[in-house]
């Protein structure tokens, strides 16, 4: 099998230009994720800086509510900035660093991902340019603010739909304009090759230790896992270490906006189809000649019109399953575990929370589900007083 | 030979590229007749994609109006457009697209319906050589040449890439996007002198020209120029009126080509 494949995904669809420099990213990570150095570095970062390990918790308040199977929450809004975005962003700036490069560029959708890779650049001494859909800049204007209070120089993008695709795509130019000093640190598992691995690899500190703490607290493995999914890094760290068990149902929630049967959804495995776009091979939402499709969610994290490789792939083989949760569902989730458990979870995650309340009461009370709470939800209530007719802005 | 080959022969070539569909497909092709009559040697036609990532903010427009223009712009009717200028255009045709809409309409399909309008060349800047393999075969089995782009960063991989040149090679003249540049500052002769160890194919170089000087520059030393971002700029200005301006334009720049073949 070629490079970079998970099943006939993946692969590397990118400009002659940047492919030398993905194959020193990936002749980079293969040598430095070897290096104890480097490991114990990242390591120190993540636990000193960033927190971890992070909680897996117990929702005891929920678990009796819902009547049914015993509901856990890894607690990835406990990390640093907010999310589960801080795992990735140490890696690849040090990884960066490592390569001698001294800049790095990203994307960023509501901003997580922009405001993590702002932080390590700041904490590792790296400029930092954020790219960022003009529409999303003024959706999210106070972490606009936030990635230039730690040094960032944040780009509003103008093309295109102005959302997450472009300023993916946005981020791919700039990066073919200068490659020698930057890095583009890309904050999902997808992109052409190695990217979609790299990210994984560095996300799967969820599940690694969620695997060991389900062990210690339970003694046994979860029945379900879950997670909601956009790009899919946080459900990637999520199923990750568990793919190998076989009896671990593995459960991905995509955004459905106001619905999969509307145009206004980001749900990628549920409308879309296979294509090839921004570097790889899997499922995009698009018309029928291939053009990719505006999407819509509520979530600004989950919009966006495709899913990573590995994603396609687990569906394709039927390792993992993927819902679609509408705006309403995951409106309701995020603050039914606001008055429930006290935890203003971000409304990415509500979409997996979403899930949980639709399958936890219907499992046996002996049974166990994993979801992953990729951030808290600070970030979103302005928009979800909005959305529920309150006038508040941020 | 090849008909793209052909066209090679005894001059420098001036190439000129457009968006399919910008302002209309009607446009389109009395542009391409333009151009032909102005002297180009072949002709690269876009087929417009919503996300071209290698496009500066020129061409990139020029999509956005082509997939937004009434009627729109899809693969279908730019294959029909191409299909009418038979008879009524000489000089070869190549496409210019993204990856993905030729993977939707399916790579067999595709090729085969380019055999058929008489389309030569294939031009897809997101498929690197790693992932040539997947439509290479497929091509040639309908006389459709996949061209290969060399970079100012290929380096090492300039020797394979050369190796499967069918063609022409697109030399890109200098980092990032397509769009006009004041200068070309890449060592264009010494990417050339290690091409031509490997290949005949003929080079020609696209990204940023848009002067006569530069277009004289570069076709001293390459086989021929490409040009876009300038032809797609002043479509961009006249719409409906553009055949003039961008005739007269060709002109000059095929003029400042010939004084180097």
């Amino acid at each position: 099998m070629k490079k970079g494949r998970y099943g006939i995904h993946g692969g590397q669809y990118i400009p002659e230009t940047l492919m030398n420099e993905v194959n020193r990213l990936e002749e980079a990570y293969d040598f430095f994720k070897k290096d104890p150095e480097f490991n114990e570095e990242l390591s120190g970062l993540l636990r000193e800086y960033a927190g971890r390990p992070s909680l897996l918790y117990y929702a005891e308040k929920m678990t009796k509510d819902l009547g049914g199977a015993k509901i856990y929450l890894k607690r990835e809004d406990l990390n640093h900035t907010g999310s589960h975005k801080i795992n990735n962003v140490l890696g690849q700036a040090l990884l960066a660093k490592k390569m001698g490069k001294t800049r790095v560029i990203a994307e960023t959708g509501a901003g997580q991902h922009g405001v993590a890779t702002a932080t390590a650049a700041a904490l590792l001494g790296l400029e930092c340019e954020i790219f960022m859909g003009k529409e999303d800049t003024i959706r999210q204007a106070l972490n606009v603010y936030r990635m230039r209070l730690l040094g960032a120089k944040v780009h509003p993008v103008e093309s295109g739909t102005q959302t997450l695709k472009d300023a993916v795509n946005e981020c791919m130019r700039e990066w073919t304009r200068r490659v020698e000093d930057t890095l583009y640190v890309l904050g999902s598992v997808m992109g052409p090759h190695p990217f979609p691995m790299i990210v994984r690899d560095f996300q799967s500190v969820i599940s690694r230790e969620a695997r060991q703490q389900i062990l210690e607290k339970e003694g046994r493995l979860p029945d379900v896992v879950m997670a909601c999914v956009g790009g899919g890094s946080n459900a990637m760290g999520m199923f990750c270490e568990f793919i190998p068990d076989k009896k671990v149902r593995l459960i991905g929630c995509e955004a459905a906006g106001r619905g999969i049967d509307t145009r206004e959804t980001a749900a990628t495995i549920a409308t879309g189809t296979a294509g090839i776009f921004h570097g790889m091979k899997s499922y995009f939402c698009q018309d029928e000649f291939g053009q990719i499709a505006p999407v819509y969610s509520i979530s600004a994290g989950l919009d966006y019109p495709g899913i990573g490789p590995e994603h396609a792939n687990l569906h394709d083989t039927g390792r993992a399953e993927y819902v679609a949760i509408t705006d309403e569902e995951a409106v309701e989730a995020f603050e039914y575990i606001a008055k429930t458990e006290g935890i203003i979870a971000a409304i990415e995650s509500s979409h997996a929370i979403a899930q949980v309340r639709k399958m936890a009461p219907a499992m046996d009370k002996d049974q166990i589900i994993i979801c992953c709470l990729s951030g808290r939800g600070d970030k979103d209530v302005a928009a979800i007083a909005r959305y529920r007719g309150v006038d508040l802005h941020e | 030979m090849s008909r793209i080959s052909e066209s090679f022969m005894g001059k420098k070539a001036f190439i000129g590229f457009l968006t399919a569909g910008d302002p209309s497909l009607e446009k389109t092709k009395e542009l391409i007749m333009a151009m032909e009559r102005a002297g180009a040697a072949l002709i690269e036609i876009g087929i417009p994609f919503s996300d071209p990532i290698a496009e500066g903010p020129v061409i990139q427009d020029a999509n956005i109006r082509a997939l937004s223009a009434p009627g729109g712009c899809t693969t279908e009717q730019v294959f029909t457009m191409v299909d009418e200028l038979k008879g009524k255009v000489t000089v070869p045709l190549v496409f210019l697209t993204y990856l993905n809409p030729v993977f939707k309409y399916g790579y067999e399909a595709f090729c085969r319906r380019c055999q058929k309008v008489g389309i030569s060349g294939l031009i897809i800047p997101d498929l690197p050589y790693e992932e040539r393999d997947e439509l290479e075969n497929i091509a040639q089995n309908y006389d459709v040449e996949l061209i290969s782009l060399i970079a100012p960063t290929s380096k090492e991989r300039i020797r394979k890439i050369a190796e499967k040149a069918r063609g022409y090679l697109y030399l890109v003249s200098s980092m990032g996007v397509t769009g006009v540049r004041e200068e070309i500052t890449t060592d264009l002769k010494e990417l050339i002198t290690e091409i031509r160890q490997v290949t005949d194919t003929p080079i020609a170089i696209g990204f940023g020209i848009s002067s006569p000087e530069q277009a004289m520059a570069c076709s001293s030393i390459a086989d021929g120029v490409i040009v876009g971002s300038a032809i797609v700029k002043r479509i961009g200005e006249y719409g409906e009126q553009a055949t003039e301006p961008v005739e007269n334009y060709v002109i000059s720049m095929v003029e400042a080509c010939k004084g180097q073949a």
